[in-house]
């Protein structure tokens, strides 16, 4: 196992509390940590608080008690240009309801998290964006607008655009919950082919069991606390 | 490498949102439109009118006043050195109108490097005979070629010939008003009694018009010669020596100058004129207002816009900042897309700015009062150009200023998790 590994992410103690309309916990001292190359996802009830954890895992919420640390660095409390920086460096999303640009195209959609990183060349970018979009078969859709395309086809390009920087984790909101079956059977195996392949570490809130059980390992929520920390066998 | 994506999504957030990005530029552009016609326009008039006056009159005007001497026997006595003295019924002592030693002054004034040029002038009150009745004129005498170099003379005379003034011996030049009321045609010979109680017959060779109907009803010019032939006076009698400088704004502080070297009463155009200045920049100050005020309402107009463009592009701004743009990168894009309209709708409206105020400048427009007006004066000086840019750039980024940090502001939290 890779327990001895120093983790790429740890949550100390969040606490989360809403203010409207009344003052309720959300998160009740969620701690945990995902190592190098894990597949996790998190399951429980709607409203348990999922979405929630993820947003403060993300570093796009910063209201919350307890700590956050990306790679044993203390995120919680940085300025939020820093937390600007970490998300584009380190971080890829896939939500629930695609968020492509509809200004762009396929191509540029995936290119601009690159392009903002600014690592690389403009041609370079380009070049590794195509490869990308190559792996999910949706290269030659490269030059279309992104409101062309169907929703399946969205979150092929919405995982593309989360992997063009070569994160430590992608974060994943629901990302099939959106889908039709058969669609959603095509971005979950993607997802297991990133993990088996790449060794890609991702950690993706679901509420679809079966795609729980397909991961390396299910954290199961239940308001706001975690009640169960499961290591899924996956006989291929 | 930044700033090009910052600008490229800029352009792209614009070019989704075509229709709406032109209204907003062509509001900028109707108003620096109508900023620059509108101040070129103005102003044009402004230096028309003001040149009615300023191409008419002395930058200096060196003359001898009628006033009681300054220097009373009494404060030469030294028993009341150091008291007041009242001094009751003084009359001005009668001193000489002419001045004295006036071609050696001229002589003076015409070396100094300031001074444009010197004319010599003799301002002499007439009574003009017609029928029954006596008219009241002023007869300037003038030097006629100076006269015209300085004063433009020719373009206010309208009809007739100005250098027959010089040529033909005792000959006037009437004031517009004043031969209609004499009913005098050029070539008349008129009749006039001068304040000395000479009788002498003048022809008339020609009309004044300077556009100032009080003037042209009793202004009229002959000659220095005629004028001392009138008055009976030598050839060295000169009352006015009028001076005209290379820059109007030294004419206070020579005025002073040359009225103690000369010893003689000086006025400054400022002084005379004053009214002009103020009337001058209230003018600009009310287009000025005007203009700025049509810069404000486009500058609501592209707040609004980038307002509704913002809350039509929340998806984009939450997705931007969720993969990593910063307040401040979506603070600049916003920017960016209100300094480009402002750009764009100012560079479109300076230009056609231009045109409209060439279109103005071939719009006739002749009137009796203004000979020499034939169509809409315009300036073209390209301060108000440069103002219009700036002030269009200016409105525009404050206009984008609050939609922009409030666009920068916006939480992806709240907008992912609201779908
Ligand atoms: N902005 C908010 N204000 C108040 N309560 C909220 C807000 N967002 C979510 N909640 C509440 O917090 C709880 C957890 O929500 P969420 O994390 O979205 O659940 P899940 O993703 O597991 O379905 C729910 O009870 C929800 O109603
Ligand atoms: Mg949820």
């Amino acid at each position: 196992m890779t327990m001895e590994q120093p983790p790429v992410l740890e949550a100390q103690g969040i606490t989360k509390y809403f203010y409207s309309p009344e003052k309720t916990k959300v998160l009740k001292g969620v701690s945990f940590r995902v190592h190098r190359g894990e597949f996790v996802s998190v399951a429980g009830k709607s409203g348990c608080g999922k979405s929630t954890l993820l947003y403060i895992l993300s570093t796009m919420d910063t209201d919350y008690e307890g700590k956050l640390l990306i790679e044993q660095q203390l995120v919680t409390g940085r300025r939020p240009d820093d937390l600007a920086r970490i998300r584009n460096e380190k971080i890829g999303f896939v939500f629930q309801f695609h968020y492509l640009l509809n200004e762009f195209s396929v191509l540029e959609n995936v290119m601009i998290p690159a392009l903002k990183l600014g690592k690389l060349s403009r041609e370079e970018i380009e070049h590794r964006a195509m490869e990308k979009l190559r792996i999910f078969d949706m290269h030659q859709h490269a030059l279309k607008k992104a409101n062309q395309l169907s929703g399946g086809q969205k979150q092929r390009v919405a995982i593309t655009r989360a992997l063009i920087n070569d994160p430590l984790i992608i974060m994943g909101d629901e990302p099939t919950g959106n889908l039709d079956k058969k669609n959603s059977e095509t971005v979950f195996n993607i997802f297991k082919e990133l993990a088996g392949t790449f060794h890609q570490t991702m950690l993706v809130v679901t509420h679809d069991p079966e795609f729980a059980a397909g991961t390396d390992r299910t954290i199961v929520m239940e308001d706001g606390n975690i009640i169960d920390d499961l290591t899924n066998s996956n006989l291929p | 490498m930044k700033s090009g994506l910052i600008t490229s999504i800029a352009r792209s957030l614009m070019v989704a949102r075509f229709k709406q990005t032109l209204v907003a530029a062509i509001g900028v552009t109707f108003s620096i439109t109508m900023f620059v016609a509108l101040l070129g326009f103005m102003n044009g008039l402004n230096i028309m009118l003001d040149s009615l006056v300023i191409n008419r009159t002395p930058h200096i005007r060196l003359y001898n006043d009628i006033k009681p001497n300054p220097d009373q026997p009494v404060g030469r006595v030294q028993a009341f050195a150091g008291s007041y003295n009242i001094i009751r019924s003084l009359k001005p002592n009668a001193s000489r109108e002419s001045i004295y030693n006036n071609e050696a002054i001229m002589n003076t004034l015409r070396a100094d490097k300031r001074v444009l040029g010197v004319a010599p002038k003799i301002t002499s009150r007439v009574f003009f005979n017609v029928g029954a009745t006596d008219m009241l004129g002023i007869v300037n005498g003038v030097d006629v070629e100076e006269e015209n170099h300085l004063f433009r003379f020719s373009d206010y005379v309208t009809s007739g010939n100005f250098t027959d003034l010089k040529n033909v011996a005792n000959s006037i030049i009437l004031g517009k008003g004043a031969a209609d009321r004499m009913l005098a045609e050029i070539g008349d010979v008129i009749q006039a009694t001068t304040s000395q109680g000479n009788r002498v017959q003048l022809k008339v060779v020609g009309y004044f018009q300077s556009g100032l109907g009080e003037l042209d009803n009793v202004q009229c010019y002959a000659s220095i010669g005629t004028v001392q032939k009138m008055t009976g006076q030598p050839a060295s009698y000169i009352t006015d020596i009028q001076v005209k400088l290379h820059h109007l704004e030294m004419a206070p502080a020579l005025a002073k100058e040359y009225g103690a070297v000369f010893g003689v009463d000086a006025d400054d155009i400022q002084t005379v004129n004053a009214q002009f200045e103020t009337g001058t920049g209230v003018r600009s100050m009310i287009s000025y207002a005007v203009g700025i005020t049509l810069l404000v309402v486009s500058g609501f107009g592209i707040y609004n816009i980038l307002n509704m463009m913002i809350y039509e592009k929340m998806d984009t701004i939450a997705i931007l900042k969720a993969t990593g743009f910063s307040g401040g990168d979506v603070n600049r894009i916003f920017t960016t897309i209100a300094v480009s309209i402002g750009i764009v709708g100012g560079a479109a409206g300076i230009l056609l700015g231009f045109l409209v105020c060439l279109g103005i400048e071939r719009i006739p427009f002749e009137t009796e009062a203004l000979p020499t007006i034939k169509t809409f004066p315009v300036d073209f000086n390209p301060k108000y150009y440069a103002i219009a840019g700036v002030f269009s750039l200016v409105t525009t980024y404050f206009a984008g200023f609050f939609p922009a940090r409030k666009a920068s502001a916006v939480d992806p939290v709240d907008i992912i998790r609201g779908k």
